[in-house]
């Protein structure tokens, strides 16, 4: 497209700005404020960057744009850079988030603070880098790769049982992507190539895509996370800092859902088209059962990492209807989400770092004190909810509208998940803003401050727009998403076709 | 096997010759110089070990034999004589001021080293039952020596003595294997044997004689079921010992492992994959839920040790050259992290000595950053977690058995490596996670160097593997 690698200068800026960091000497005040202040320029810069990708990029094709590729492990194994509407925005997504979680993480953060800037600052590389990649072995290097930094963000940074939180975030999905790792060498051993393109027009043998599709579906399923495999998010959620939690959430989360895109649908078709019921039931489980045990929680970071399992519930069941409006919406889903949940946990983080608690029965009455809080809270709640006129109300529409086309009975179930996220939603906002201001360390709180309104304000004007007006998202994945499900159909239909000959 | 004159044989074994020589002038001059002259002799094994990996180098091209063929220079022989000996010099400079503190100044000390290091070259490049046998036993007796050298302590005494007498069993049943070898192909050259067996499928004799080589090259590679010596000799000896004991030795002794299976039975490769594949999994296993017990960082290290000679096997029993080539590539970065980690190991000292508790880090992420960061950047590489070298390490080795088909071993592999992670994530929790306990001593200068290196070779590995897998490749081709 135009001469500057413009995806590996997104991709591998932070990184520059973590060594930066990483050489500043000291640990006085000046050098902590360097450090932040350049943890603060770095994703800045990227994200500006970022949006040039967004601005000249091409809506009306489905192929990967700004490609970049050179030699790498030897072999058919390169380094190769590249985007479609399914990833783009992802990109966008986390160069947008970064700075926010920096200022998230300005005053509340106090202990090494130049090493917290630099884990940071590479682990927006490598989840850039995921998004980007079109190597399998190189996407791997990504995906597993954040898991250091995130296991450091939690271990050192987090709250009681950061340690047990920690271990078992970083053992949960090592387990699974390793199974992950020999799906890929398997395919490099059949295809002969790990090239994402190549392989996505590559047919496997119907029997070995069962096996590719469940190590794959063990990787994704964790991270997105699927019921059962869901325990480690609301540990690692509440002991997570605020901005690591609000990554884990927002963008972490994504992984998962965006691998089933990039690589189960399309790679793997006919072994998606048998595991589609298995989908199904675990999306429908995860909805109405994690939100019966948000109802239930006390913790409000618990509650928000329930309500995350169960809106990515949402997310799955719309991806494999592989209909255009379940996949869409599937899509739309994950990054509203990624908006919405990123700001649930950054409304927490402000009235945590007033507070030093976490639980619900010691908030109430906020509104009388922090009215602009109680604005801000409401948007992302009502978001989360679903309401028509906010992100949220899209994505789980489109979703279920697919769902319905595909599955009646998933789709019913899933409808009365939305209802449950009312009632957690709502009785969550109900106890922490309204009733009477009566606990005597409330009185004195104070209301948001710029820094909050820096980082939250724009996600309330986010979550509004795209609640009205979704088109600039839809119109950059419609293409992406109509050439994989025609691709994908086409797959299995001439399977069926073979078969049918076959039976004569 | 042309009937080369001895200048031409001498000339193809001059970095042997060179060492064998040097070793004896170093010794000579240790003996009858009077004064102090540890460090001149330190110094002179050195450059001594440089001088004859610059031999290696520049000495000879493409695939040379020598000594009626018992002696063999080839891409292989090369590539893993350059890494035995960083590995060699990494121990060196490991030593030299832990030896000064703790006392134990003796010239020998290198001498041996180097010796050791003569006998391993002469294992990477044996291609003749006999002179294996000759190599492996100087670079054990070397070895022996060098786990007692710190003969006031029981400890290194006893380590010392276990290593001796279990190390003398092995040689033995090694031998047993050869003489069997020898009675059922006439002839102990691996090519001979090789041909003798060509197109006669299983032999039951050899087969026994195979068991029992293996069963002496499992001992000297540390693989479960022979690997009982490793925690306590790795615990008994001096630390920079240890260091040395996991990284040289171990490349010679896998080095040796490849030659002889791919040189000399590469037509019973059906049965001996077998044992390869049982030996690695069981050593996989093991390393892995062993070492999440241990306290001591050292016998740590060993079970560890234990894991990656079972991951590096993985590369062998796929028996092909990209599991060679794994291997290669396995042994070179496992030599950077198993050094570089010793170093950190190595300062692992308080005012009142050395320390060598794993609770004992706790709080390094405060008191000392930079030996913090290092030593966890080698424990994450260590558990194989991109983008670090040791992901690669453990890439190519499954990939080749992947590719082979060897599925169960590939999977097995992969759950033991969750397993291990365990505890290399332990280290760092209580480096970073936990208080701080009392300070460490600060790191000594060429520690630092050597730690600087192995950490960026570490990290850097990603941005620019091209030609450290390049020179396995071509390494791994000359076996085939």
């Amino acid at each position: 497209m135009n001469g500057m690698p413009i995806l590996s200068v997104v991709t591998f800026l932070p990184l520059v700005g973590a060594l930066f960091i990483f050489a500043i000497r000291g640990d006085d005040e000046i050098s902590i404020r360097n450090a932040r202040w350049v943890a603060l320029w770095t994703p800045g810069i990227t994200f500006i960057l970022s949006l040039a990708i967004w601005w000249s990029f091409d809506n009306t094709t489905a192929e990967f744009q700004f490609v970049e590729q050179a030699s790498w492990l030897g072999g058919a194994i390169n380094y190769k850079m590249g985007v479609d509407g399914i990833s783009m925005l992802f990109v966008i997504l986390t160069t947008f988030l970064l700075p926010g979680c920096i200022i998230a993480s300005w005053y509340s953060i106090t202990t090494r603070v130049k090493e917290f800037m630099i884990a940071f600052l590479v682990l927006e590389t490598l989840m850039i880098g995921v998004f980007s990649a079109l190597d399998l072995v190189l996407f791997y290097l990504f995906f597993e790769g954040g898991l250091i930094p995130m296991f450091l963000i939690i271990g050192i940074w987090g709250g009681k049982r950061r340690v047990y939180a920690s271990f078992k975030f970083f053992l949960f999905t090592l387990l699974g992507s390793l199974l992950m790792l020999l799906a890929i060498m398997a395919m490099y051993g059949q295809a002969g190539t790990t090239d994402i393109p190549t392989l996505l027009a590559h047919d496997f043998p119907a029997g070995m895509q069962t096996w590719l599709w469940l190590a794959f579906f063990a990787s994704f399923a964790v991270k997105v996370p699927m019921w059962p495999v869901h325990t480690w998010l609301p540990d690692a959620h509440v002991e997570a800092p605020t901005s690591g939690s609000v990554v884990l959430a927002a963008i972490l989360l994504k992984l998962g859902g965006y691998g089933f895109l990039r690589f189960s649908l399309p790679m793997f078709p006919l072994a998606t088209e048998m595991f589609i019921p298995f989908v199904f039931a675990l999306s429908v489980i995860a909805i109405i059962y994690t939100s019966l045990v948000a109802l239930m929680q006390d913790d409000m970071k618990k509650l928000i990492a329930y309500s995350s399992v169960a809106h990515m519930g949402f997310v799955t069941l719309g991806l494999f209807t592989l209909s255009a409006q379940g996949v869409q919406g599937g899509i739309f889903q994950m990054l509203s989400h990624g908006l919405v949940s990123a700001a649930l946990f950054l409304c927490v983080g402000v009235v945590y770092d007033r507070m030093h608690t976490r639980e619900i029965a010691a908030y109430g009455g906020l509104v009388h004190r922090m009215p602009v809080y109680a604005f801000v809270f409401m948007v992302f709640t009502l978001a989360n909810v679903g309401l028509p006129g906010t992100s949220g109300f899209i994505g789980e529409f489109l979703a279920l509208v697919g769902a319905f086309g595909a599955n009646t009975w998933a789709a019913l179930l899933a409808t009365i998940g939305v209802i449950l996220s009312a009632g957690y939603a709502l009785w969550l906002y109900r106890r922490v803003i309204f009733g009477p201001l009566e606990k005597e360390g409330l009185k004195s709180i104070k209301d948001m401050s710029v820094n909050e309104m820096v980082v939250l304000l724009p996600l309330v004007a986010l979550v509004i727009l795209f609640g009205v007006y979704p088109g600039p998202i839809l119109d950059v994945t419609a293409v992406s998403v109509d050439n994989l499900l025609a691709n994908y159909k086409s797959a299995v239909a001439s399977v069926e076709n073979a078969t049918i000959l076959a039976a004569r | 096997m042309g009937p080369g004159t001895i200048n031409t044989d001498i000339l193809t074994a001059l970095p042997e010759v060179l060492l064998a020589a040097g070793a004896m002038g170093l010794l000579l001059l240790g003996a009858f110089r009077p004064g102090n002259v540890v460090s001149t002799v330190n110094w002179g094994a050195a450059v001594l070990l440089a001088i004859a990996g610059l031999a290696v180098l520049t000495g000879t091209t493409g695939n040379v034999t020598a000594f009626s063929g018992a002696f063999i220079v080839d891409d292989f022989a090369r590539l893993l004589k350059i890494l035995a000996l960083a590995g060699t010099v990494g121990a060196l400079v490991l030593s030299v001021r832990f030896m000064q503190i703790e006392k134990i100044v003796r010239f020998e000390y290198s001498v041996l080293l180097v010796l050791a290091a003569l006998g391993m070259m002469m294992m990477i490049s044996a291609n003749d039952l006999i002179s294996l046998y000759m190599g492996l036993e100087l670079q054990s007796l070397a070895l022996y020596v060098v786990a007692a050298i710190d003969r006031n302590s029981t400890r290194a005494s006893e380590a010392g003595l276990k290593y001796f007498v279990l190390g003398a069993l092995s040689s033995g049943m090694l031998l047993y294997g050869c003489s069997l070898i020898y009675g059922f192909t006439g002839s102990t050259n691996f090519e001979t044997i090789a041909r003798a067996l060509e197109g006669q499928g299983m032999q039951l004799g050899v087969l026994f004689g195979i068991v029992f080589l293996l069963a002496g090259l499992a001992f000297k590679v540390s693989a479960v079921p022979f690997h009982m010596w490793t925690p306590d000799v790795y615990e008994g000896a001096p630390t920079p010992v240890t260091a040395f004991f996991a990284s040289a030795p171990k490349i010679a002794a896998m080095a040796m492992f490849v030659r002889v299976m791919y040189g000399a039975f590469p037509g019973m490769s059906e049965q001996w994959q077998q044992i390869v594949v049982f030996v690695a999994i069981a050593s996989m296993g093991l390393g892995a839920f062993a070492a999440i017990g241990q306290t001591n960082i050292k016998r740590l290290m060993a079970y560890s040790s234990i894991g990656h000679m079972g991951f590096a096997l993985v590369g062998l029993a796929a028996g092909t050259v990209g599991g060679v080539r794994g291997v290669i590539v396995y042994l070179m970065i496992y030599l950077a992290m198993t050094i570089g980690t010793f170093a950190c190991i190595v300062s692992m000292r308080r005012r009142d000595g050395m320390v060598e508790d794993i609770t004992d880090l706790a709080g390094l992420g405060r008191s000392r950053p930079m030996m913090a960061l290092t030593m966890a950047i080698l424990m994450f590489s260590l558990a194989g977690i991109p983008p670090l070298a040791g992901f690669f390490a453990k890439f190519y080795v499954f990939l080749a058995a992947i590719e082979a088909g060897l599925y169960p071993l590939a999977v097995l592999g992969v759950l033991a490596s969750v397993v291990g992670c365990y505890y290399y994530l332990r280290i760092i929790k209580i480096m970073y996670f936990d208080e701080a306990g009392a300070e460490f001593e600060p790191m000594a200068r060429e520690l630092k160097l050597v730690l600087g290196v192995t950490a960026v070779f570490v990290v850097g590995f990603f941005a620019y593997p091209g030609p450290f897998v390049a020179a396995a490749g071509t390494a791994a081709a000359a076996l085939f």
